[in-house]
């Protein structure tokens, strides 16, 4: 890892990625699409963070776990948007505000 | 400035501006293009952290495959472009609370941890030069973290099947081969031989 | 043979109770009928070894089985039988025997008869239990049995609701001095260390003068004790405040006021007083106190047997004031007196109550004795067996000679005993019982005379069809007659007459004070004379009052109206207590009914339990919208929560 660029900058960032998705999840009304996008957007920010602690602590571990956090992230994204389909199938329309079956 | 920080700055800049592009663009299209430049510039950020490998395959998996995806699913949908909902308001001010709380609260994580210097030197998996990275992740990915590798192969079997699972449907209307039915045909069932005289048609 | 006595009635009992449905009444009342027969027979055959053998026997004492073994505490069922007890077994038997031969012709139309006797024989068997009781648990046994048997019996026709606020009100006043009474029991064992009565009464000498705190005040052990257990006497024999049951007792049948409120259960009182007897000795204060209710007790019960109306509540009136007597006896230390007036009591108020039920069944059930009158001539033989027992109530006889009824030679015996007490409450019972005896003779001549005297006042029907009732009803009060006339005479040197005598009658069984019946054996001669003039005096004022001028009554009771209905409303005792006892404890329990247990416990604590947990879950449940965002919305806070708690705990703040 370059010398300049401190582990904090990385962190940063990575923080600021998972803030950005986590607004993104409920500040969102519009559909269901942009909700599975902002747990892209989260993933994206762990694993930022996993490659800048492999990097600094020169340990491989870290980048191991960000592919299988790849991998994970990749089968969910899959299965979700499955899902919405089948959903969008079922009840024509997904906007935020129409899904609400599971009201208790 | 030396250059691998003005690279930084760059990828980073573009990586959080289009983030947030990607929650605020109304037509879902548009966001999916920003996901995709989010990936891109996250790769370039693994590279300048000397994660090579990662670096491509993310781009290879997340943008080649996810985010494809995700296309596919918006433009199969037919959603219509909706504006931004009065409702959003209501939960703006709290939600934005949180959230600044919350990055906060990370870079406080960030700021204040330190690391202790035995976890650098003693590390478990120390990264070694000489070799790339790719051959580096290959050799510790195929022995000490097999079963990790078996594992994650088993999660994309089932993610497909039950993707598979979850969308079939069979429309009623259309035909289909059924190959078993076709190799089991027996000739003494499938073609009857008949004799007919010139001139003659068959009568059934 | 003891066995047979005791649990001969309780067969008769457990048969004509359980079986009765199945068995028809007719074989109830025989069966219980033909037991308890049995068992009076056994019990004369008893007494006469025991009391006037030759001191070989002085005591049996019949095992029955272990009862608590716990620590110090021994006790077994025993079956103790002196000559107290074999007198009492034989008034409890015979009298009850009689009962229940009369009561199959008196309770003859009633539909649930075998009930009747089932509770009968039950009583008689819990009487026996209480008589032949060797330690204060098996008396108390023996005392909240008949309490229970009285409150069946009282309440016997149950469908009558003043039956049952009758039965009611026996049970609960009992029920106060049953209190005094196992506090005494408890008292008995902290101060004497045990409840076996021999082992007590060699105690009790040891425990004079020692004393009890209680409250920061010092009080003397045997006085404590003593007065405890006599207000259980208090309660069961219906002394002063708490006699209050006696009267509405009268709702029960005949019968029963015969055999319990006549003979038996009201002298529990006074058989147990004497029983424990070396207790009470050990406390002047004590035999002072029982002096005195005594006293009282016979006064007001006389004044107010004056004037009722109801034949049986004079005669009620009149137990009252003759249990009053008895304790005067005993607290003047003339136990066996006392005793004497108890064996010859139950003769002829038995025979009193039973003559009462002769002429209420000839009368078609009519007991306002101003409906009555001229039933002479209708029913003789009930006229002459009412008279004896008038008789003896009254106390007629010639003092200084054996010639007199039963009532004469007991009653006799106790004024005299009462005057040779010292101090002030000698003096005060004697005069008492010497106005009582004067008011007993009023009362019971006016029955007479209302009753079969002068013109008839009850209308022409019933006087028609008034008729001698049926011998199984009679004969037992032919029986009851002749005990009148003779247990007197036949027994007066054994209990009161002779000192050797009653110490070889008696034997140890009960406490003979020489001294108090030498010094009633010499009292002045006016004093011997006192009781028969007062009985004269009566017998002339009554027979003036309703014979030779009718009118008298009715004018002397407009002359003093105040006076009158004083005395016919019971002193306002019953009023008194219901102000400040009765009206206070409905309202307090109808308070803890409705507002704690209705409305605190059911409504708020159970139901609004329920409700609240509803409430809440009903406001929790809306929290799930089914809104997508909003979960995701939890679960950040969620997230920031724990981040914030992971900062702050880790001192990174």
């Amino acid at each position: 890892m370059t010398p300049d660029i401190a582990i904090g900058h990385f962190l940063t960032v990575g923080a600021v990625l998972f803030t950005i998705g986590v607004f993104g999840i409920f500040l969102n009304r519009k559909n269901v699409i942009v909700i599975l996008m902002s747990v892209e957007l989260m993933l994206l920010a762990v694993n930022i963070n996993f490659v800048a602690f492999s990097g600094h602590l020169n340990d491989l571990a870290g980048q191991v776990f960000a592919l299988l956090i790849l991998t994970v992230a990749a089968a969910e994204a899959a299965i979700g948007l499955a899902i919405i389909v089948i959903f969008y199938r079922n009840r024509g329309s997904i906007a935020i505000d129409d899904i609400n079956v599971m009201k208790g | 400035m030396s250059l691998t920080l003005f690279f930084f700055y760059l990828f980073s800049t573009i990586l959080v501006a289009s983030a947030f592009m990607v929650i605020s663009s109304r037509n879902p299209v548009h966001s999916v293009l920003f996901l995709i430049l989010t990936f891109v510039n996250a790769a370039g950020l693994f590279l300048l952290a000397g994660a090579e490998f990662l670096a491509l395959i993310l781009i290879l998996v997340y943008v080649g495959a996810v985010a494809v995806l995700f296309l596919f699913v918006v433009m199969m949908l037919d959603i219509d472009f909706a504006e931004l909902k009065k409702g959003i308001l209501q939960y703006m001010p709290i939600g934005v609370l949180i959230g600044i709380v919350l990055f906060l609260e990370l870079a406080l994580v960030a700021g204040t941890w330190v690391v202790l210097p035995e976890v650098v030197a003693g590390s478990a998996m120390p990264i070694d030069d000489t070799i790339s990275n790719t051959r580096a992740l290959g050799q510790v990915l195929y022995t000490r973290y097999v079963y990790l590798f078996q594992g994650a192969a088993i999660i994309l079997l089932i993610a497909m099947i039950g993707a598979i699972v979850l969308t079939l449907h069979h429309r009623k209307n259309v035909k289909r081969q059924d190959i078993a039915d076709q190799v089991a045909r027996d000739p003494k069932t499938a073609v009857e031989i008949v004799k007919i005289k010139s001139g003659q048609g068959l009568e059934s | 043979m003891i066995q047979a006595i005791v649990f001969f009635p309780l067969i008769g009992a457990l048969v004509a109770g359980l079986l009765g449905s199945r068995i028809g009444h007719r074989a109830s009342e025989i069966i219980t009928s033909t037991l308890l027969v049995i068992a009076a027979l056994l019990s004369w055959w008893v007494l006469f070894p025991i009391a006037f053998g030759d001191g070989a026997q002085e005591v049996i004492k019949v095992e029955i089985m272990r009862w608590i073994s716990v620590g110090d505490l021994d006790l077994r069922w025993v079956l103790r039988v002196d000559t107290l007890t074999a007198v009492m077994l034989v008034v409890v038997t015979s009298v009850s025997s009689l009962v229940h031969i009369y009561s199959i012709g008196y309770m003859a139309d009633d539909p649930s008869r075998s009930r009747f006797f089932a509770y009968l024989s039950l009583f008689t068997f819990a009487m026996l239990m209480l008589v032949t009781a060797d330690n204060f648990l098996q008396m108390f046994f023996g005392w909240e049995g008949v309490g229970l048997a009285s409150y069946l019996l009282i309440g016997f026709w149950y469908k009558k609701p003043s039956a049952n606020a009758a039965a009611i009100k026996a049970f609960v006043v009992n029920r106060v001095g049953d209190f005094g009474f196992a506090l005494g029991i408890f008292a008995a064992f902290i101060v004497l260390g045990t409840i076996d009565f021999d082992t007590a009464f060699s105690a009790v000498e040891g425990a004079k003068g020692t004393s009890i705190s209680f409250l920061s005040m010092n009080l003397d052990a045997m006085t404590v004790v003593a007065l405890l257990l006599f207000m259980g006497a208090m309660g069961k024999s219906a002394q002063f405040l708490l006699h209050t049951w006696l009267p509405d007792a009268m709702e029960g049948p005949t019968p029963v006021s015969a055999l319990i409120h006549a003979a038996t259960m009201v002298t529990a009182g006074v058989f147990m007083v004497a029983r424990l007897g070396p207790i009470f000795e050990a406390s002047a204060f004590a035999m002072t106190v029982v002096l005195v209710v005594g006293a009282t007790t016979a006064f007001v019960a006389a004044t107010i047997g004056l004037v009722q109306n109801d034949i049986k509540r004079v005669i009620a009136y009149s137990t009252m004031s003759q249990l009053g007597y008895m304790f005067v006896a005993l607290g003047a230390g003339a136990y066996s007196a006392g005793i004497f007036h108890l064996f010859t009591h139950a003769f002829f108020k038995a025979l009193l109550f039973l003559g009462a039920g002769a002429v209420i069944h000839a009368m078609h059930h009519e007991q306002d004795m101003r409906k009555m009158g001229g039933l002479r001539k209708k029913i003789p033989l009930t006229y002459a067996m009412m008279l004896i027992g008038t008789l003896a109530l009254t106390g007629v006889g010639i003092p200084g000679t054996s010639f007199g009824f039963a009532g004469f030679f007991s009653k006799d015996s106790i004024i005299e005993a009462a005057f040779a007490v010292d101090g002030w409450q000698g003096t005060f019972a004697f005069w008492s019982l010497v106005v009582a005896a004067l008011f007993t003779s009023f009362y019971s001549w006016r029955l007479i005379h209302l009753t079969f005297h002068g013109k008839s006042r009850a209308d022409a029907h019933t006087y028609e069809h008034a008729h001698e009732s049926p011998n199984v009803m009679m004969v037992p009060l032919y029986l009851l007659g002749v005990g009148a006339v003779l247990a007197g005479v036949l027994f007066y040197d054994q209990f009161f007459g002779k000192e050797k005598y009653i110490e070889a009658f008696f034997a140890h069984s009960i406490v003979i004070n020489a001294a108090i019946i030498d010094a009633a054996h010499h009292v002045p001669t006016w004093v011997k004379w006192s009781a028969t003039y007062a009985m004269i005096l009566g017998l002339f004022t009554a027979w003036f009052m309703y014979i030779v001028a009718p009118k008298t009554p009715a004018k002397l009771a407009s002359t003093m109206p105040w006076l009158y209905q004083f005395l016919l409303n019971k002193w306002y005792i019953d009023e008194l207590y219901d102000f400040l006892f009765v009206k206070p404890a409905f309202k307090v329990g109808n308070f803890l009914w409705k507002r704690f247990d209705d409305d605190l416990i059911d409504k708020t604590i159970v139901e609004g339990l329920g409700h609240r947990v509803q409430d809440i879950t009903n406001k929790i449940v809306k929290l799930q919208s089914g809104y997508l965002y909003h979960y995701a919305f939890v679960m950040l806070i969620g997230i920031a929560a724990l981040l914030t708690w992971v900062v702050v705990a880790g001192g990174m703040l």
